[in-house]
């Protein structure tokens, strides 16, 4: 190349990485082929985050000298309709978690019976997507335990978790908050379905009665206020189709990092 | 760096355009082309280059949805290390402050409070300096993350070619003479006197320490505190929790690491103006660098 032609293509090549950094990655981010390719890397990562970690190694677990004094309550405070409220003023005694879908034998279980199920208790640290984390102990039944108590069947590939607190922006449809894991870390022993947060019956603000706690994921990944457990075969029929309410607007779904 | 060369004649010139070239660094005098970086250099220079920038833009992104840094596993919210607030005037104005160890520093319309389209928003890092520039954590994650993954492949192959052809060894990492140098080399970069000639074949004593450090510290150190972020990392690899003294802390040797690479990146750019901006950039590009001859310079 001669030395004048080089600088112009050096310039140009200056000028169009510039303009890509500044206006283009918002047009890019919302283009088909690239959010194609940044969905493969969340399948890479996925891969590469199960071949280090598998199926059984545990989070972390910590002294209960690291709970944390306020623990942030982040997303739905207060699902503040008249069936919660109900609920609410009842201390939850008709709060029943079915579970449905791909099982040999459906479920619907109150508060009590979940808890007549063998519990475990583990102080576990708290990520949010945002960034922060919070220190908190949990106690509540194995997921593990009621799954196997309804058989999956074997096409089941994901548990779909439906809560009970309304995300409906005005003028949209009416829909609620929901989320899904797949089943190897629906059975990871520290996934349970916590109904005390330290020692104490789990606060509305953190989703009473009972929450999910799957502690190798990020904290939208473990719903609150849940009623409903389905086991499907794939999502993408479901609500937006990407397996949970924040997924649907675009975060994705595997939450491990 | 090897050894082939070409001779170059010296070009009659106009004096405007010889000017403009001495300050671009072009050559004047005789010279010798050599070539100074290998294929595989170049192209994972700017591969480098391109990651840094966008890891960089998506990581401030990232930092906006909760602008505060914590030391330890958990947040403390009310003793952040670092954070960043807005607060609203009467006039619909909002005031930035950046709190650095609980005291406050006015920084508005830079931190905690910038304008986006003539709007005032309550941000971070303002627009211009975040990827997408939008407040958009999904997104900015999303790219941090592809961007993440090719910053990674690029060292693997970088490291596996730098240790097979001795590229490390020969070229980067500061020998004991090159240590000895090193108070008279600060001196002479400070004055911005640059090695010429034969000297400027091979890279200085300050420049390999300045490589050395940004290659093997701080690059493998931002990637682990990046991994320690994760939750499903945490539980493979409880070790990064004990080496960096937690999430939070990790968060925070990130973003100092990432502020580490932009200095780096401001320096770097800098030097590479000032010691010839046209003949660094080609040989980053074409591989071949200028050396004039003793003389013609002196
Ligand atoms: C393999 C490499 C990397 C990985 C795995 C990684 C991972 C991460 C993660 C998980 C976060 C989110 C933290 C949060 O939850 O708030 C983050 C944030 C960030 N990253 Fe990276 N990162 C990498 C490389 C880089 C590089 C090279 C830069 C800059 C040159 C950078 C700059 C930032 C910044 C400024 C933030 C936001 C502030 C913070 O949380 O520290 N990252 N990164």
């Amino acid at each position: 190349m001669a030395d004048q032609s080089r600088r112009t293509f050096v310039g140009r090549a200056l000028a169009g990485a510039g303009a890509l950094m500044l206006g283009g990655c918002y047009d890019l981010s919302q283009k088909k082929w690239v959010t194609g390719i940044l969905g493969e890397v969340e399948n890479l990562t996925r891969r590469a985050q199960h071949l280090f970690a598998g199926q059984h190694t545990l989070a972390p677990e910590y002294a209960k000298s690291d709970i944390a004094p306020v623990f942030r309550a982040n997303g739905t405070r207060d699902p503040g309709t008249q069936e919660y409220a109900a609920h609410v003023a009842t201390g939850f005694v008709d709060w029943r978690i079915a579970v449905t879908g791909l099982v040999e034998k459906p479920l619907s279980l109150s508060m009590s019976e979940l808890k007549a199920l063998p519990s475990r208790t583990q102080i576990t640290r708290h990520d949010c997507v945002e960034g922060w984390s919070c220190i908190g102990e949990w106690k509540g039944t194995p997921l593990a335990l009621v799954l196997a108590a309804a058989k999956p069947k074997p096409n089941a590939r994901y548990a779909v978790f439906y809560c009970a607190d309304p995300m409906t922006v005005e003028g949209d449809p009416d829909h609620y908050y929901y989320e899904s894991l797949d089943l190897a870390e629906a059975v990871h022993p520290q996934t349970i379905l916590a109904y005390e947060m330290n020692g104490e019956a789990l606060p509305v603000a953190h989703g009473a009665p009972v929450r999910l706690r799957a502690e190798r994921q990020l904290g939208y990944k473990q719903p609150k206020y849940v009623q409903r457990i389905d086991l499907v075969e794939d999502f993408s029929r479901i609500a937006g189709g990407k397996g949970g309410y924040w997924e649907d607007l675009g975060y994705t779904w595997y939450g491990g990092i | 760096m090897t050894d082939q060369a070409q001779r170059m004649p010296a070009m009659p010139q106009s004096p405007a355009k010889s000017a403009v070239r001495t300050a671009l660094g072009v050559p004047q005098g005789p010279h010798t082309l050599v070539y100074r970086h290998s294929m595989w250099v170049r192209a994972a220079h700017w591969v480098n280059a391109l990651c840094l920038v966008i890891l960089l833009m998506s990581g401030l992104g990232i930092f906006n949805a909760h602008p505060a840094l914590y030391i330890g596993n958990g947040s403390d919210f009310e003793r952040p290390i670092l954070s960043m607030t807005a607060q609203q005037n009467n006039d619909g104005s909002l005031t930035g402050t950046t709190w650095i160890a609980l005291k406050p520093f006015d920084t508005t319309g830079w931190l905690g409070a910038s304008r986006e389209d003539g709007q005032w928003m309550a941000r971070g890092f303002p627009h211009w300096a975040t990827l997408p520039g939008p407040q958009w954590l999904a997104m900015a994650r999303q790219w941090h993350f592809a961007f993440a993954w090719l910053l990674v492949a690029n060292a693997a192959l970088f490291f596996a070619w730098g240790v097979w052809k001795g590229h490390f060894r020969r070229d980067l990492l500061p020998d004991r003479t090159n240590i000895r140098h090193l108070p008279h080399e600060i001196v002479q970069h400070v004055k911005l006197r640059f090695p010429h000639g034969e000297a400027a074949r091979r890279y200085n004593g300050l420049q390999k320490l300045a490589y050395s450090i940004v290659i093997f510290v701080l690059g493998p150190l931002i990637v682990l505190t990046g991994l320690t972020m994760s939750p499903t990392m945490d539980a493979a690899f409880p070790q990064l929790l004990w080496l960096f003294g937690g999430r939070q802390t990790a968060r925070t040797i990130h973003f100092l690491c990432a502020f580490s690479f932009l200095g780096f990146f401001i320096i770097h750019i800098a030097m590479v103006v000032l010691s010839g901006a046209w003949n660094n950039l080609r040989s980053m590009i074409t591989g071949w660098y200028a050396i004039e001859k003793e003389d013609s310079r002196g």
